[in-house]
């Protein structure tokens, strides 16, 4: 328990072919949480790059597919690779690393060493985007 | 035959004016195309532009006398309409008998201290602003002319560096949005090209003029990097990057901006 305490967030998860098919946190997540995360532009962000069904938030973005029917096209453990660290499938990405501390430069001072979700919200935005069905 | 002949005789017409076309049409868009046209028309009426207001007040702190050596910078460079023409439009440039580069606020310093033996004026502070909204002002309308200076070239690589490497907890690049992105929405705003051609700027939400730097700030603060220091060579390399890139292009100071 202690040593997992210790062990990098990026070490933790376990990627089996795209995907990481367990929990973060080992346990499910909230899927009204993870809409609010979504939809939440200082937190989860995920709008100012793309569209998706939250129609009280008019301004949206357009640098990357609508959100609309992710949980159609992908599993949780698949969803859930793409928000923690997309580069892994991507190297060119310019989706965030939302479960990633490595590999950034000059992250600013009062975000160096944080991830930008908590597995916690990874796991809430997963349980979310897994309920989007086309 | 003779079909053949007119038939290439057209293709050397298609390709002559095909090539013409391509060197007379310059895409470049400057921030002000991609605003709505209420505040274009603002940016363009001297009197609704509220960036003129600081012209005006530069332009007393211009006839001011300052510092231990009791002058303006009248003093030294006569009328402003004259001496300052241009002068924004080929900075940064490396002042006589320095080796880095200075950008314009940089400049108006270097004349505070050095001629006029006063105080440097705080970044952002409006004094400074002023001043240098009311020299960028002389060069409206003036196409971006960087220097022919060699000792340039290092700078204005490292800016470039600068504006490709991905920084931040979000993991971007100036040109992951600038380059590869302009003309999108992020969020509700269209990506501009990052053109220098306005500074400084009246940004509506700050409710007041800003500099290049106070933009390139905001920037990297939204990508949740480490801005660099208020007066750091990285601007200044950032700054020669992007004037070269948008070289020709025609200066619009004092611009507006959302
Ligand atoms: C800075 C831009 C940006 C932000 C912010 C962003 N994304 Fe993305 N995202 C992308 C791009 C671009 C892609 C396309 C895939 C690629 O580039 O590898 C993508 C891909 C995805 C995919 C796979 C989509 C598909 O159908 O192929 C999902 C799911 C996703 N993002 C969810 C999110 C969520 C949830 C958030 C916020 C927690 C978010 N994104 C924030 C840019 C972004
Ligand atoms: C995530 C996207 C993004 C990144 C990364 C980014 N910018 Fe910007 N930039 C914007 C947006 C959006 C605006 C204008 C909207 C606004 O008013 O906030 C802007 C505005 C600007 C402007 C002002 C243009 C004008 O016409 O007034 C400049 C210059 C600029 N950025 C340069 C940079 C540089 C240099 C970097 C890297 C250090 C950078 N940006 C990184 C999105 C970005």
């Amino acid at each position: 328990m202690a040593l997992a305490f210790f062990v990098p967030a990026a070490a933790a998860q376990q990627v089996v072919g795209d995907a990481i098919p367990a929990s973060l946190t080992g346990q499910p997540g909230d899927a009204a949480r993870g809409r609010a995360i979504v939809a939440n532009r200082s937190v989860g962000l995920c709008l100012l790059c793309h569209a998706g069904p939250i129609a009280e938030e008019r301004f949206q973005g357009d640098l990357a597919p609508s959100l609309a029917g992710a949980g159609s096209r992908w599993s949780e453990g698949q969803l859930r690779l793409r928000i923690a660290d997309g580069a892994r499938l991507n190297a060119d990405t310019i989706m965030p690393p939302y479960y990633r501390t490595t590999g950034l430069q000059r992250v600013a001072r009062n975000f160096d060493g944080k991830t930008i979700l908590s597995a916690a919200q990874v796991e809430d935005v997963v349980a979310y985007l897994a309920t989007l069905k086309d | 035959m003779r079909a053949l002949h007119f038939g290439i005789g057209l293709a050397i017409i298609f390709a002559a004016s095909w090539a013409a076309a391509q060197v007379g049409a310059d895409k470049r868009r400057s921030g002000t195309q991609d605003m709505g046209e209420a505040l274009q028309k603002m940016q363009d009426d001297d009197t609704a532009n509220p960036g003129m207001l600081f012209v005006q007040l530069g332009s007393q702190s211009w006839a001011k006398k300052a510092g231990t050596a009791d002058k303006s910078c009248a003093d030294c460079h006569g009328n402003a309409g004259t001496s300052m023409k241009g002068v924004a439009a080929r900075y940064p440039a490396i002042p006589k008998g320095a080796e880095a580069p200075v950008d314009l606020d940089g400049r108006i310093n270097l004349c505070r201290t050095e001629n006029q033996k006063a105080e440097r004026l705080p970044p952002e502070s409006r004094e400074l602003l002023a001043l240098e909204a009311y020299v960028a002002h002389q060069s409206r309308g003036l196409p971006i002319a960087p220097p022919a200076d060699p000792r340039l070239d290092a700078f204005r690589d490292q800016g470039a560096a600068i504006y490709r490497a991905r920084q931040g907890q979000l993991n971007l690049s100036c040109a992951i949005c600038h380059d590869d992105n302009a003309g999108r929405k992020l969020a509700g705003v269209t990506i501009p090209e990052a053109h220098p051609t306005g500074y400084p700027i009246y940004r509506l939400e700050w409710q007041t003029l800003g500099s290049l730097k106070r933009r390139l700030r905001n920037c990297l603060v939204g990508i949740r990097a480490e801005p660099y220091a208020s007066e750091a060579p990285e601007y200044v390399m950032l700054e020669l990057f992007l004037m070269d890139r948008a070289k020709g292009m025609v200066l619009e100071a004092p611009g507006v901006r959302p």
